[in-house]
């Protein structure tokens, strides 16, 4: 599962982060493997959306949430 | 022997309470200038540490890491980095939000790790007790090894101990975090014969930020790194990950209260409404609405008490000075000039204030996130907001400000159509315009259509603005990936003391930057429209004088005479030649030669065409240097040619149109150079809104004469 299918009010683990250079941004970001996520908000038409991270709030595209992948927690 | 002045620099993330730290130490003691050589803005300042030793500060741009992507984290990088930068500091003051620990630890340990003295303030301990995070400092000193103040930046508690640990010499202390183990040693000697040869994570860093370049340099870097198989983004990535583990490692150890259970915060609940889906566009332009409503009304009376003010000033030199030149110089031309310009501080201090409060609020982040959508088919990103919400207040520190844009492509073209959005500037030009359409006090409903208008203006700006990007996406061409991630921090109230000192900063910025520019201006204007081919001017005297001082010849017709008299002889003058010369070119578009002149004389800013239109109309008049006298000169204005009024409401609207499209800017097209790094863009940018502004003010002066 990627970080654009994620819906409101389910937590996820990130498991990996594709894309070369778009990963080291989002490492530097606090977008890491093993961070908790959760969807925050989604602007009008449905893009970008809003993360929330553990300590902080970061917002990116839809197809850059793609290259992020996910595994929910309960 | 002891130092009697040591040099500190400010580091840190983006909203971390930088600027509030740095306001707390400098107070009012500190200036906004460049970098020699750049246009990067520098802020410095200087605050006593003991009765003979003073610390000079600056504050870097916040940087998120020291792999830079932008070109504003470049000059932090920059500086750090190069020991014999004029800039680099005895130490590093590296400020971090402590409820978002971890991700400002990482660009701390690198900071640490290119061996300058750090000392770690935390700051925002109250925030991260909200939610349930609090570090014993003792335990996290063990870890990061070098000295920890807490402070509250916004209370200015912890500003004493700051400047106590700066005395203390035994506390400026380097830490090492990440090791270069993993990295083959041959290839980092061969680097740093290279490059800088005292520490290797600093030359292995610079190394794989200078090989993107395409100097000399970087091609032999990129051999080298060809030779070792280097994988450089790998390299980075796994820098980035093995910090955070040491990070991780520091700060699990000092924690003493986990996130408990995350209660939905303030922001959250305010997000859901400000991000909306369907209504946070409708929000944001209701804002909007509001800012240019309340800019409008509020700014009334203070422009009055401006205006008599200087009025008072005005009469009080005409007659303490003794008649003559000088006189007439200072009151004509110096005083007319910079009244014209003056009475709009009110309007562009509030107007500053505004975005200064929606920036601190953390709304502007907020913006750029819904409209990130709607800007991305014009070649543009949602981070290109900020650039042109600015560009309202003033086009230069907007295009500044488009460095945060990653993508070149993007930032080139947020550049390029930044000057369309109308900036503080033209709101003289606009209020003086639209009064002579409509009346002061003109309504509809609750609105002042003033107001309205203003803000009419505003959406043309920005409308040109985005479909100049849309046809820019299609000429320039460049494949680089695009990113848009941004963080949103936390809502804040603004605080009063940062608001103040921004006011303080932009206002003084425009009363002396533009100032000067409207006394030289007007002084070169008032030689030139008092003086003029001398034979020419001498006909016209001795033409009047015969009638006026015949005795037959009655008061009214005297003054009528004289006023006429004045009109020519400005007229004869070399302004006046200068302005007929031009007058052919502009006279399709309604406009004659005085105009013209304040055209010309705008191009060094454009607030001067109102400081021109006075100084034309106060060189042949009594002194009355107030905004409702040039409006009515202007509206009383007869074309010799026709015998009607010279200015109707089509060349006013033409004008508007001009106005809100040309680049008269030097200060733009010299940045506009300065940040694209190239004559070209400059150049393409002033042709295209010349020509712009010409066919649309065409256009709408055919439309409604």
């Amino acid at each position: 599962m990627n970080l654009n299918q994620l819906i409101f009010g389910k937590k996820a683990i990130i498991t990996k982060v594709n894309g070369q250079l778009l990963s080291l941004k989002l490492y530097e970001m606090g977008m890491l493997p093993g961070e908790l996520v959760e969807l925050s908000n989604v602007a009008p038409f449905g893009d970008p959306i809003a993360i929330n991270l553990s300590e902080s709030k970061v917002c990116l595209r839809m197809q850059d949430a793609k290259c992020i992948e996910i595994k929910l927690v309960d | 022997m002891e130092q009697k002045e040591i040099t500190v620099a400010l580091v840190g993330n983006p909203n971390c309470g930088k600027t509030s730290l740095f306001n707390a130490l400098t107070g009012l003691n500190h200036k906004v200038s460049n970098f020699p050589g750049t246009t990067v803005e520098k802020k410095t300042g200087s605050f006593k540490l003991s009765s003979s030793k003073t610390a000079h500060i600056i504050d870097l741009p916040g940087t998120y890491s020291l792999y830079p992507k932008s070109a504003d984290e470049l000059i932090t990088y920059d500086i750090l980095r190069n020991k014999s930068e004029n800039y680099y500091p005895d130490l590093v003051i590296f400020i971090a939000d402590a409820s978002n620990l971890k991700r400002n630890l990482l660009l701390f340990t690198q900071v640490a790790d290119l061996e300058v003295p750090v000392i770690l303030v935390l700051n925002m301990l109250d925030v991260a007790e909200r939610r349930g995070i609090k570090y014993d400092i003792e335990k996290l000193k063990e870890k990061l090894k070098v000295p920890i103040i807490c402070i509250n930046a916004r209370k200015k508690d912890g500003i004493e101990k700051i400047k106590a640990i700066l005395l203390d010499e035994k506390a400026r202390v380097t830490a090492q975090f990440f090791s270069l183990e993993k990295v083959n040693s041959e290839l980092l000697d061969e680097i740093a014969i290279i490059n800088d040869k005292r520490n290797k994570y600093s030359a292995l860093q610079y190394s794989i930020n200078a090989s993107n370049l395409l100097t000399e340099k970087a091609i032999k870097l990129n051999e080298i790194f060809k030779k070792y198989e280097f994988d450089i983004i790998g390299f980075q990535e796994d820098e980035v990950l093995t910090r955070y583990q040491i990070i991780d490692d520091a700060v699990k150890h000092a924690r003493i209260k986990n996130i408990t259970q995350l209660k939905a915060s303030i922001t959250a609940k305010v997000d859901k409404i400000l991000t909306h889906r369907y209504y946070g566009i409708a929000i944001f332009l209701v804002l909007l609405l509001m800012v240019f409503q309340a800019m409008f009304s509020w700014s009334e009376y203070p422009k009055e008490w401006i205006e008599y003010g200087l009025k008072v000033f005005t009469d009080y030199i005409q007659n303490t000075l003794p008649l003559g030149v000088l006189n007439d110089l200072i009151v004509h031309g110096i005083l007319a000039g910079l009244t014209g310009v003056l009475v709009f501080l009110p309007q562009i201090i509030l107007l500053f204030l505004f975005i200064a409060i929606l920036e601190d609020v953390g709304y502007m982040a907020r913006v750029g996130f819904i409209m990130d959508r709607i800007m991305r088919p014009f070649g543009m990103n949602g981070k290109s907001i900020v650039p042109l919400i600015g560009g309202m207040a003033c086009a230069v520190p907007s295009i500044m400000a488009s460095r945060s844009i990653e993508n070149k492509k993007e930032r080139l073209i947020t550049i390029l159509v930044t000057p369309l959005m109308s900036c503080s500037a033209r709101l003289p030009v606009y209020t003086l315009l639209i009064s002579m359409l409509l009346k002061d006090t003109a309504k509809w409903g609750p609105f002042n259509v003033h107001g309205l208008i203003l803000m009419l203006m505003y959406l043309i700006g920005f409308f040109a603005a985005i479909m100049s990007a849309w046809m820019f996406k299609f000429f320039i061409k460049q494949k680089e990936k695009t990113f848009f991630i941004l963080e949103l921090p936390g809502y804040k109230v603004p605080l009063i003391s940062n608001l103040l000192i921004t006011i303080y900063e932009k206002g003084s910025a425009f009363v002396f930057g533009a100032g000067k520019i409207i006394i030289a201006v007007s002084v070169i204007l008032w030689v030139l429209a008092s003086t003029g081919p001398q034979s020419n001017i001498q006909n016209i005297e001795t033409k009047y004088t015969a009638i006026i001082n015949n005795d037959t010849t009655t008061e009214t017709v005297k003054k009528e005479l004289s006023l006429q008299m004045n009109s020519q002889k400005l007229e004869a003058s070399y302004a006046g030649e200068f302005g007929k010369l031009i007058e052919p070119i502009i006279r399709p578009l309604g406009f004659d030669w005085k105009i013209g002149i304040a055209l010309l004389t705008s191009m060094a800013a454009r607030e001067v065409f109102v400081g021109t239109m006075n100084t034309i109309y106060s060189v042949n008049n009594d002194g009355d240097n107030s905004f409702g006298h040039i409006k009515t000169k202007m509206m009383a204005e007869i074309n010799p040619r026709t015998g009607k009024p010279s200015y109707n409401t089509a060349t006013f609207l033409s004008l508007l149109i001009f106005y809100a499209f040309a680049l008269q800017c030097m200060s733009t097209v010299a940045i506009v150079k300065k940040e694209t790094d190239s004559i070209k863009w400059p150049i393409i940018q002033f042709i295209y809104l010349t020509a712009l502004a010409y066919g649309s003010s065409f256009l709408v002066y055919n439309l409604f004469n």
